[in-house]
């Protein structure tokens, strides 16, 4: 194990600060601390499609180094609240700043992911071509990619273990080895915030460890995380904090605090059982590209 | 055999044509290739109907025919982006009526002339084998210019057809990439309409990136393979045309057309498709 990582790496000092329990017990003292602090920030947020709210008042600080779920059922915010903060969608009301700059604007250090089920898997690019293009926007228009990107391409998959797949139609892929790849396109961007969409959802259990283990390491890189998933018993287990959300943040806080069955009920509402102190989610149509026909999913080993 | 194949390149306006035609081929299959893949065929018919208000607009002011065909094309191409990306009504209806809508004025502004019936049908169908020497310079001037700016932005390009939010959150102006690749579209467009006319030049642009489709999994073979299927089908519908004195866009059209259909059929890729297909639904 190494050294824990101190997300306070910059030039003024805050000797105490590391004794306080969270950043959120500090943002409801301190609101603008928290802002100065966080890699994601947001206040007030209220954001929708046409005419139907999504997400109402959503106030949020994620500091860099975080490792966040978003949990909740679905329709309840969890990819808009994704892409308010890659800067896809423009927030009705309230304000929101990434990486100390409105959305989109610090868009070169965000690598986003969007859920496989958006993604065209007959296109016809190879594993090597998919990663590759999380080089593109840092090499700008006319550049081609150079023997550091293919090497920065290269260590990207090795990472994933896909290195042996680069030249495979992407359409090959299990599903698994599908959200490999395109973990691996965030890794080759070495972004400084990873905004994942479903990067667990359909995947084996073996990949979804390996995929854990690599976002772990990426957070205890000073690397902020934030991945929404299905999964609560993932998301008590491998995530440092989570986020429930239901067209509003439920609870935000450490994955122990959140995920207690009281705070369940509230943002899943009728789709949570309770069984045997063991909560169980009763959530449709999820694990999208693993059709097993064993819904609803019941999520055994559920938070404890 | 080879003195069919020689004997027409005797005939200066026979030479034009097979320029015209490989030139056109080549940037259309180009474009085309980004065309399929974005899927959107039906724009890139409604922006050539859209040229002919442009095209009768330019001989009532006696002005170059591609002037008033790009202005007209690229203006439509661009209505139709802000349209899908802005309006609250569904695209292909929103496309559907620009469609109809600018090549109706086409048809009226075109009523108030006299006596053009004959340049109606040719800018309608193509003529190809009456290109004069200034046309082939102009748009083999356009398609440089088209195939310069996709060298330019191929990356780009490429990234945010395949992922548009994707390529949008890491910094990359799709917004901005999708009107310049809706102005190539049109520039495209208006260089064919020489060759194959209003009509079918949905056909130069989608056919060809199709068939190759048909055949690899690779963007790079692809467009190659586009390239050389549309430039052949040209060629050889143009020498179809000329034998046979037949009208020569339609025959490209219909050489394309059945080595799409050949490809379809006889394409080892085609039954592995469709196993893909059938695994990844029964579960990958």
């Amino acid at each position: 194990m190494t050294a824990p990582f101190d997300p306070h790496e910059h030039p003024h000092r805050h000797p105490d600060e590391r004794q306080l329990p969270s950043l959120e017990d500090r943002a409801v003292a301190d609101p603008e601390h928290a802002r100065s602090h966080a890699s994601v920030w947001l206040t007030g947020v209220t954001a929708g499609y046409d005419h139907r709210a999504a997400l109402e008042t959503v106030d949020l600080a994620v500091e860099p180094g975080t490792l966040l779920a978003i949990v909740g059922p679905n329709g309840a915010g969890k990819s808009t609240l994704l892409k308010l903060m890659a800067g896809l969608l423009e927030p009705w009301d309230g304000r929101i700043e990434v990486l100390g700059d409105s959305p989109g604007r610090q868009a070169r250090r965000i690598a986003y992911v969007p859920q496989a089920e958006l993604v065209d898997w007959a296109f016809p690019v190879t594993v090597g071509d998919v990663v590759m293009m999380g080089r593109y926007p840092a090499l700008g228009p006319l550049r081609r990619p150079g023997p550091r990107d293919r090497a920065a391409v290269t260590r990207a998959l090795e990472q994933v273990g896909m290195a042996e797949h680069r030249s495979v139609q992407i359409g090959q892929l299990s599903g698994g080895q599908r959200r490999r790849v395109f973990l691996a396109r965030a890794l080759a961007a070495d972004p400084d915030l990873y905004l994942l969409d479903e990067p667990v959802t359909g995947v084996d259990p073996t990949t979804q460890e390996e995929l854990m283990d690599l976002l772990e390491a990426e957070a205890r890189r000073g690397k902020t995380v934030i991945a929404t998933t299905h999964d609560l018993a993932c998301a008590a287990q491998r995530f440092q904090k989570v986020a429930t959300v239901n067209r509003r943040i439920v609870a935000h806080g450490p994955a122990s605090l959140v995920l207690d069955p009281n705070v369940l009920a509230a943002t899943y509402g009728g789709h949570l059982l309770l069984l045997g102190g063991q909560a169980v989610v009763l959530d449709d149509a999820h694990h999208h590209d693993q059709p097993s026909g064993r819904e609803p999913h019941f999520h055994e080993d559920g938070p404890r | 055999m080879i003195e069919a194949l020689l004997d027409p390149l005797g005939y200066d306006f026979f030479v034009r044509a097979l320029l015209a035609a490989v030139v056109v081929g080549t940037v259309c299959a180009v474009v085309g290739t980004f065309v399929v893949l974005r899927g959107i065929a039906f724009i890139g018919d409604a922006v050539a109907h859209a040229s002919f208000p442009g095209v009768v607009a330019a001989y009532l002011l006696a002005i170059p025919f591609y002037l008033g065909a790009a202005v007209a094309a690229i203006a439509t191409a661009l209505a139709i982006g802000y349209v899908t990306r802005r309006a609250r009504i569904r695209a292909d209806t929103a496309i559907g009526v620009l469609f109809a809508g600018t090549f109706a004025f086409g048809v009226f502004l075109y009523s108030t002339i006299e006596g053009y019936v004959a340049d109606l049908f040719s800018f309608l169908f193509g003529y190809l084998l009456s290109i004069d020497l200034s046309d082939l310079i102009a748009l083999t001037a356009l398609g440089g210019v088209v195939l310069l700016i996709v060298g330019v932005f191929w990356k780009e390009l490429l990234y945010a057809t395949f992922d548009p939010q994707g390529a949008a959150a890491s910094g990359l102006r799709v917004a901005w990439l999708e009107y310049l690749f809706l102005a190539l579209v049109a520039l495209t467009i208006v260089i064919s309409l020489q060759a194959v006319g209003i009509i079918l030049v949905v056909a130069m642009l989608v056919t060809p990136a199709a068939a190759a489709q048909l055949l690899t999994v690779r963007f790079g073979s692809l467009m190659a393979l586009a390239i050389v299927l549309a430039v052949a089908s040209s060629v050889a519908g143009l020498y179809l045309s000329f034998w046979l004195d037949v009208a020569s866009g339609a025959t490209i059209v219909l050489v394309q057309t059945a080595l799409f259909l050949a490809i379809l059929v006889l394409s080892p890729r085609t039954r592995l498709r469709r196993r893909f297909r059938r695994a990844a639904t029964a579960g990958a």
